[in-house]
């Protein structure tokens, strides 16, 4: 066994000096009632059997790809809450390096500065995305914990933590909000609320694919003082971008906090934060421009909140201080909010994070640096609106929703969405997610089962998008 | 500072003092590589009105050879696994293997959208399907959801579980029982699920009784939701009591989760499914060789007995007529706890290693995981006295309360000065119920030179603290840092960069 290196001198040698006769009997307190009888039923393989055992399962799934259709793989336009961009070759190839992928939580910081440092710089980068613009000499107006499991769990935790501040219960959710994301929210609160889906109210959305304000100043003014959060999703399932001032303006009203989802953070090089428009807290995903999608995970759940409620944050925190010969260091910070010191009275459970893929959207942010991250945004825009521009001058195609959009737009096609995917997957093309398929389903719009939500991203040329759009015309009834 | 036997001595290397990123650069400068427009330019500023943002994120300005430099760098001020011993107790830092991480590249895994359609991810199913049934061959459970992305999201899910399997019997216990040797993770997660810890006390040898366990479940009748037990425990010890003491909070109507962190102390040896565990979560960033990654990503998956089945997570992975198809109608499941379908990378990882194992060589992984915290018990105990006189199972767990008796020198010291030494440290201070705690997990992928050495640091520091304790006070010497202030960032947190004023 390669990864196990006792000779069986060696284990002769250690059973002397332990004073025991056997392996066997180092397990001989375990009562013989608990003990396993038979051996485990699972057949061994050498590196090379291995290797074509999951070369055989891998080739058993189509690869999604960006890029024009190749041998094996679709041309995908799929997205969803993981819009997958391109990620340079460096960004991986960092990742591998042993010292960031094989080490542990930096608990020791002295041997462990690398990975501070790195969060300390993610946390930087993930407050310019989702906070407001920092003044000099003024104290940072949003901190950014080290990362939460992904999109829609830290959005559940960022709802969780606006209860704690606001010490209320109910929840709005407003607008065109990601099923899942949706979902896992109801899992975090149904359990806990004696009043069981009543915790989560609902507001919907209008024509344009924006929160139904009125709508949502209604239901507010019912439920008086008891909101902990307005929560919205910018750019929200359908890609629209919400006005979240807008929104913020009801919550404040009512006393409610503003939580913003954004499992699409790549839109804040050209769009307002969500910080600048007057959130609290900001959940997202960078999963898109982290890794590969990998069939959605390991992604990074993304979350920032205004300073003032840092010892609300769940999660890791890791700040600036020096080492006794005052040189600069970084430290893991704030434990006192944690699960290892607190237990009952923690903000979270959370311990192990996503750190890797954390460590890769920082890196891949730094490449891009401030032009470069600002030119992609404009490349995703650009792209959407010609796909956008070429499907409304195909016949009977209409757009789900009139408000202005990122990357991602839902077309109301003719005939069903999932029959209309069906055939282009024949094809070779992942059209979009029809918005009846099971687990992305949302059932609030009308004609879902007609609608396609499609991602274009830089990776699309202009051809893979007229490509696509001949070809939903010419399946279509 | 010298050593005292071979591969005890540091040495030191080039290292570079790294200014954080955004003090590098210039302005103007980039790292991207982007493609050119082949599409009509469109105005962002008229697109989006009001909501458009007129100055980029304050993102550095570096080439790519700038940011490879630095992050390089970077990475060589972090001990690894890959460099040496990580005897990190409880959190389980064996080898990696580097196939597990061609694998969970190859296209037909990495390259997969989770929106796909059903036919499109056979392969990528079958391999969910496969790993969990060989979880629950190693675990004993009828069915395990991958679901969870860590450990801690494997306790929540299974504590939903547990919830709703008492809701469906119409009844809302809210106590759970943990002892007071538990990972923080566990009552953190009872809270997170608003119901409540009653502490149960360990006995003088360190394991829970089940006298104890009877005493807490009979102040709570008809409210006892469950217990979370570790087995073997955060002391390294194997609970010999469990099968009784599960009976117990069974007959209180209660179910029993336990947190398989130490899950790798049993593999081949107890099925835990078998000795009245009712939920179990398994790491597989620590029994199954997935890569920690610097604090993640990790994966939880949850094991359940059959009358749990209805309440797992959403959706499950299912086999009929020769095709896996996903299964979203499970009207009493707790939902799900995430987008998609879990850290599916980190299952395709681990499903390589038990595949290159096998049945054999996982019981084999667990038996020289033993034999090694044993051997170190061996060499060490006199110094370092056990937390208990009862057996060690995967991990030696020892304090510094002889060390500290005799001299100025206590664990925070013998861990720092462990790194002179060419060591990660220990896991220290836990768990709590042991004063200056320092618990050693070597694994089975050290050798016997290599503890043989570690286990001569240990010793030799120990000498240091009587001859020059002023030397351990002060550790670490070798380290690129020497001891941080953690009071001052705590109590002035800087918690990103601040452009200078």
């Amino acid at each position: 066994m390669r990864y196990i290196p006792h000779t069986d001198a060696d284990v002769a040698q250690m059973l002397r000096i332990i004073g025991a006769s056997s392996v066997e009997e180092l397990f001989s307190h375990i009562p013989a009632q608990l003990r396993l009888k038979k051996p485990l039923d699972i057949e061994a393989l050498d590196e090379v059997s291995l290797m074509t055992h999951l070369g055989q399962l891998g080739a058993r799934s189509t690869p999604a790809t960006g890029a024009t259709v190749r041998e094996g793989a679709a041309l995908s336009f799929l997205g969803a809450g993981l819009i997958p961009h391109h990620v340079p070759v460096a960004v991986d190839m960092m990742l591998q390096r042993a010292e960031w992928y094989t080490s542990y939580t930096p608990y020791q910081p002295e041997v462990a500065q690398g990975t501070l440092q790195a969060v300390f710089e993610y946390q930087t980068l993930v407050s310019e995305l989702f906070g407001p613009p920092v003044t000099p000499g003024q104290a940072a107006p949003y901190v950014s914990n080290a990362s939460m499991y992904d999109g829609a769990s830290a959005t559940a935790e960022a709802v969780l933590m606006a209860r704690r501040i606001t010490g209320r219960s109910a929840v709005v959710a407003c607008g065109a909000i990601h099923p899942q994301y949706l979902g896992t929210l109801h899992c975090y609160l149904d359990g806990i609320d004696s009043e069981g889906r009543g915790a989560i109210k609902t507001v919907g959305f209008g024509a344009d694919g924006r929160v139904d304000l009125t709508a949502l100043a209604t239901l507010l003014a019912e439920l008086g003082s008891t909101v902990a959060c307005v929560l919205v999703q910018s750019p929200n399932y359908l890609g629209v971008l919400q006005d979240v001032s807008a929104v913020r303006a009801l919550a404040q009203k009512a006393g409610a906090l503003t939580v913003v989802a954004c499992p699409e953070p790549l839109a804040f090089g050209l769009v307002k934060s969500p910080g600048s428009q007057g959130a609290d807290i900001v959940a997202g995903e960078g999963i898109g421009l982290a890794s590969g999608p990998s069939l959605g995970g390991p992604g990074v759940g993304l979350f920032a909140a205004r300073s003032e409620h840092v010892r609300q944050i769940p999660g890791r925190l890791v700040g600036e201080t020096v080492d006794q010969d005052g040189r600069r260091g970084y430290v893991l910070t704030l434990a006192t909010r944690e699960q290892h010191i607190r237990r009952e009275k923690a903000t979270s459970n959370i311990c192990t994070n996503q750190g890797l893929i954390a460590l890769a959207f920082a890196i891949h942010l730094c490449m891009l640096g401030k032009s470069g991250f600002r030119r992609l945004a404009e490349l995703n825009l650009a792209k959407s609106e010609y796909l956008k521009q070429r499907l409304l001058g195909v016949r009977g195609f209409r757009l789900a929703v009139s408000g202005p959009t990122f990357n991602e737009i839902a077309v109301t096609v003719r005939g069903r969405a999932a029959d209309v995917a069906l055939r282009l997957r024949e094809q070779g093309i992942f059209a979009g997610v029809p918005l009846d398929q099971p687990g992305f389903e949302l059932p609030s719009l009308p004609d879902a089962e007609r609608t396609l939500l499609i991602a274009t991203t830089e990776r699309h040329r202009r051809e893979d998008i007229d490509h696509l759009v001949t070809a939903l015309d010419e399946v279509c009834p | 500072m010298t050593g005292t036997s071979k591969g005890l001595i540091t040495t030191r290397q080039l290292l570079h003092h790294e200014a954080p990123i955004f003090e590098q650069g210039a302005p103007g400068r980039s790292g991207a590589s982007l493609p050119k427009l082949d599409v009509p330019e469109v105005s962002a500023a008229a697109l989006l009105g009001d909501l458009y943002r007129d100055a980029a994120p304050g993102l550095p300005e570096v080439s790519e050879v700038d940011v490879t430099r630095h992050f390089t760098r970077l990475s060589r001020w972090n001990y690894a696994i890959d460099i040496g011993m990580y005897p990190l107790g409880s959190c389980t830092m064996k080898y990696n293997p580097k196939v597990n991480e061609r694998v969970a590249r190859m296209p037909g895994f990495a390259g997969l959208h989770p929106a796909q359609s059903e036919e499109s991810l056979q392969g990528a199913l079958e391999l969910m399907y496969r790993l969990e049934r060989a979880l629950c061959e190693i675990s004993g459970f009828a069915r395990v959801t991958l679901q969870p992305a860590a450990g801690a999201h494997g306790e929540l899910c299974g504590l939903m579980m547990i919830r709703a399997y008492h809701q469906s019997q119409g009844r809302f216990p809210r106590k759970v029982l943990i002892p007071d040797s538990a990972h923080g993770t566990n009552p953190a997660s009872v809270t997170l699920n608003q119901m409540e810890c009653v502490p149960v006390k360990t006995s003088a040898d360190g394991i829970l009784s089940a006298e104890t366990v009877r005493a807490a479940v009979a102040q709570y009748p008809g409210d006892i939701a469950g217990l979370m037990v570790t087995n073997p425990s955060t002391l390294g010890l194997f609970e010999e009591n469990i099968a009784e003491i599960a009976e117990v909070v069974h007959q209180a109507g209660g179910l029993v989760y336990m947190d398989g962190a130490n899950f790798n102390a049993l593999l081949g040896k107890v099925r835990p499914g078998e000795t009245g565990i009712d939920v179990m979560h398994i790491n597989l960033h620590k029994t199954f060789t997935t890569p920690h990654g610097g604090g993640g990503p990790g994966s939880g998956p949850v094991g359940v007995v059959e009358k749990l089945i209805p309440f797992l997570p959403t959706p499950t992975v299912e086999l009929a007529d020769g095709k896996y198809h996903l299964l979203y109608n499970r009207p009493q499941s707790v939902g799900r706890l995430r987008s998609f379908f879990g850290n599916f990378g980190m299952h395709v990882r681990a499903y390589t290693y038990i595949r290159e194992m096998g049945g054999e060589g996982l019981t084999q992984a667990t038996e020289m995981a033993v034999l090694n915290a044993v051997y170190l018990r061996a060499l060490l105990h006199e110094e370092y006295p056990p937390a208990s006189e009862k057996p060690s199972m995967h991990e030696y767990v020892t304090s510094d309360k002889k060390i500290k008796k005799e001299t100025t020198v206590q664990t925070l010291d013998i861990a720092k000065r462990l790194m002179d030494y060419g060591y990660h440290p220990p896991t220290v201070y836990f768990p709590l119920v042991l004063p200056g705690a320092l618990m050693i997990e070597p694994t089975e992928t050290e050798s016997k030179e290599t503890l043989d050495e570690f286990a001569a640091a240990l010793l030799s520091i120990a000498k240091e603290a009587h001859s020059d304790p002023d030397l351990v006070k002060h550790a670490p010497h070798q380290t690129a840092l020497r001891r941080l202030d953690e009071t001052k960032a705590a109590r002035q947190p800087r918690l990103r960069w601040l452009p200078p004023t």
